[in-house]
């Protein structure tokens, strides 16, 4: 049966094999278990959402599709391949195919906007050979709107310009999947849906599939086709943003309103 | 009766070994493929070319007040003749290479614990890694290698603007011309003076660098943490170097007996 999920424009089949597959993964750190069996597949032009409580793990959810963090138990497949068994060469390779945007942007600070773009460039001069870095530099920044930030600092630049030359730092290798860790944390509202437009505008034109964490419930509504709540450690549920929000289960309700409350509280 | 050891020796044997594996790690990738030359060389620009002239200003005031002090007993004994010598081979053997050191610790040790600690708690070495890059060959053993290599030109600048300084007072207060004096302090240096200074400055380059980079890697999350990492850099490096320089002492001692 073809199961559709589907949210605004988009559709995504299920009959395609997952690019990202994580089943029953457990994670602790000493007696503190974080995750506890989560389940996960991101399926090609798809954006999940997902979306917990601060401390939940999320972030080391996405830390251990890139094995930033070994998981203890369960599996995570990337392309079909899987990550905890890979040897350092092919662990590399398969980063590649995979772009992180990190929450406080990651930028290199001892280096210029240019050499931060080149940096995963020059490592991975095979992967695009026979292009011009110049102008792969140029076209790439272009994208996020930041031409002429080229030659700065990232001390030079503001919260909202390091993230965009972040995404386009994550953009330049053209990965098939990107990892968002809270996209628009610590950005002002105007900012934030800047950068929410940004980033639906990249996927269509780079054809890319998206895992997103975030706080932000006005970025998970307008970017996601499917969002799962990450509550003690499992995946609790899971569903469109609508659906999830009109959520008769007194867990899901009760973290819709607090989430809610707290982002009102902020502004 | 369950015997236990106190907690700070058991802290301190576990960040002995956790060094120790930080220093065997370095080893194993060192000499392996891909090198990564320009950081290298970026890193012995900021290192050595950068600390000159705290390093040149240390050993010259070193030179100076050490002929001062040293000066007037000399006289007392008549041994003012003897001063070149004595100034040249206790600034080679010793003084030299240690007060560098300890400079260099406190420069370089603090600025590489700093630099690294940031760099972790700002996520830039997780991005490092996601982005095919092993962070830990392009961080620190281009690091550790820089002060390896630099630290030893580092005290030769530092003896020999220390024993510059020493023939300005020689020659303010006495009558000993610049040829004379360079001679006689030349003179009485043999490889066992220099041999051993110099081995034990690459160890010391080794020390710093292995301990700055180990404190900044490890650095815990938070601006406290970065600071804490700099300062326990220096403190750790300075207190490693003593004892580098006790070891070397005592095989120099065995080789180069006179």
């Amino acid at each position: 049966m073809k199961d559709l999920l589907t949210n605004k424009n988009r559709s995504v089949s299920k009959e395609v094999k997952p690019l990202l597959d994580m089943k029953g993964v457990k994670k602790a750190f000493g007696t503190n278990k974080v995750l506890k069996g989560f389940n996960l597949q991101l399926y090609p032009n798809e954006n999940v959402v997902i979306l917990g409580k601060s401390g939940s793990g999320k972030s080391v959810l996405i830390k251990c599709l890139v094995r930033l963090i070994d998981i203890d138990e369960g599996e995570v497949l990337v392309l079909g391949k899987s990550v905890p068994d890979l040897k350092q060469k092919e662990l590399d390779e398969i980063r590649t195919e995979i772009g992180f945007l990190f929450q406080g942007s990651a930028l290199y600070d001892s280096m210029t906007v240019r050499e931060n773009l080149l940096f995963p460039l020059r490592r991975h001069a095979q992967r695009m050979k026979g292009q011009d870095e110049e102008a792969l530099i140029l076209n790439t920044l272009k994208s996020v709107g930041l031409a002429d930030a080229i030659d700065l600092m990232p001390a030079e630049l503001s919260g909202g310009m390091k993230r965009r030359v972040a995404l386009a730092r994550t953009l330049i290798l053209q990965p098939k999947i990107i990892l968002y860790d809270e996209p628009t944390s610590g950005l002002d509202p105007i900012t934030s849906n800047e950068i929410i437009q940004l980033i639906l505008k990249l996927q269509s034109d780079f054809n890319t599939s998206s895992l997103i964490i975030t706080h932000d419930m006005d970025c998970a509504r307008v970017i996601s086709n499917r969002v799962i709540i990450l509550l003690d450690g499992i995946n609790y549920a899971e569903g469109s943003y609508d659906e999830l929000s009109c959520s008769d289960d007194p867990k899901v309700k009760a973290f819709f309103k607090e989430v809610q409350k707290r982002q009102e509280y902020a502004q | 009766m369950r015997f236990s050891i106190p907690k700070s020796i058991s802290d301190f044997l576990y960040q002995t070994g956790d060094v120790s594996l930080f220093a065997i790690r370095f080893f194993q990738q060192a000499f392996r493929r891909p090198f990564e030359w320009k950081e290298l060389l970026r890193q012995c620009y900021t290192i050595g070319y950068n600390s000159l002239f705290l390093v040149a200003v240390t050993g010259f005031i070193m030179g100076l007040v050490l002929t001062l002090q040293v000066r007037p007993t000399m006289i007392e004994f008549g041994a003012v003749s003897y001063m070149p010598r004595m100034i040249s081979i206790s600034i080679i053997r010793e003084i030299g290479p240690m007060v560098t050191a300890l400079i260099c610790a406190g420069k370089i040790g603090s600025s590489i614990g700093a630099e690294l600690g940031s760099m972790k708690v700002t996520e830039q070495i997780d991005a490092m890694e996601v982005s095919g890059t092993n962070p830990f060959k392009y961080l620190v053993v281009t690091r550790i290698w820089a002060t390896t290599l630099m630290l030893p030109l580092l005290v030769i600048a530092a003896d020999a603007v220390g024993l510059l300084g020493s023939y300005i007072i020689e020659s303010s207060k006495g009558d000993v011309s610049m040829t004379l004096f360079f001679n006689i302090a030349f003179e009485s240096l043999s490889f066992g003076d220099l041999i051993p200074a110099t081995t034990k400055s690459f160890f010391f380059g080794f020390a710093i660098g292995l301990v700055g980079c180990y404190k900044g890697y490890h650095s815990k999350k938070g601006t406290e943490g970065v600071g804490t990492a700099a300062n326990s850099a220096v403190v750790l490096a300075s207190l490693l170097l003593f004892v580098v320089d006790f070891f070397a002492v005592l095989i120099a001692d065995i080789f180069y007996t006179i």
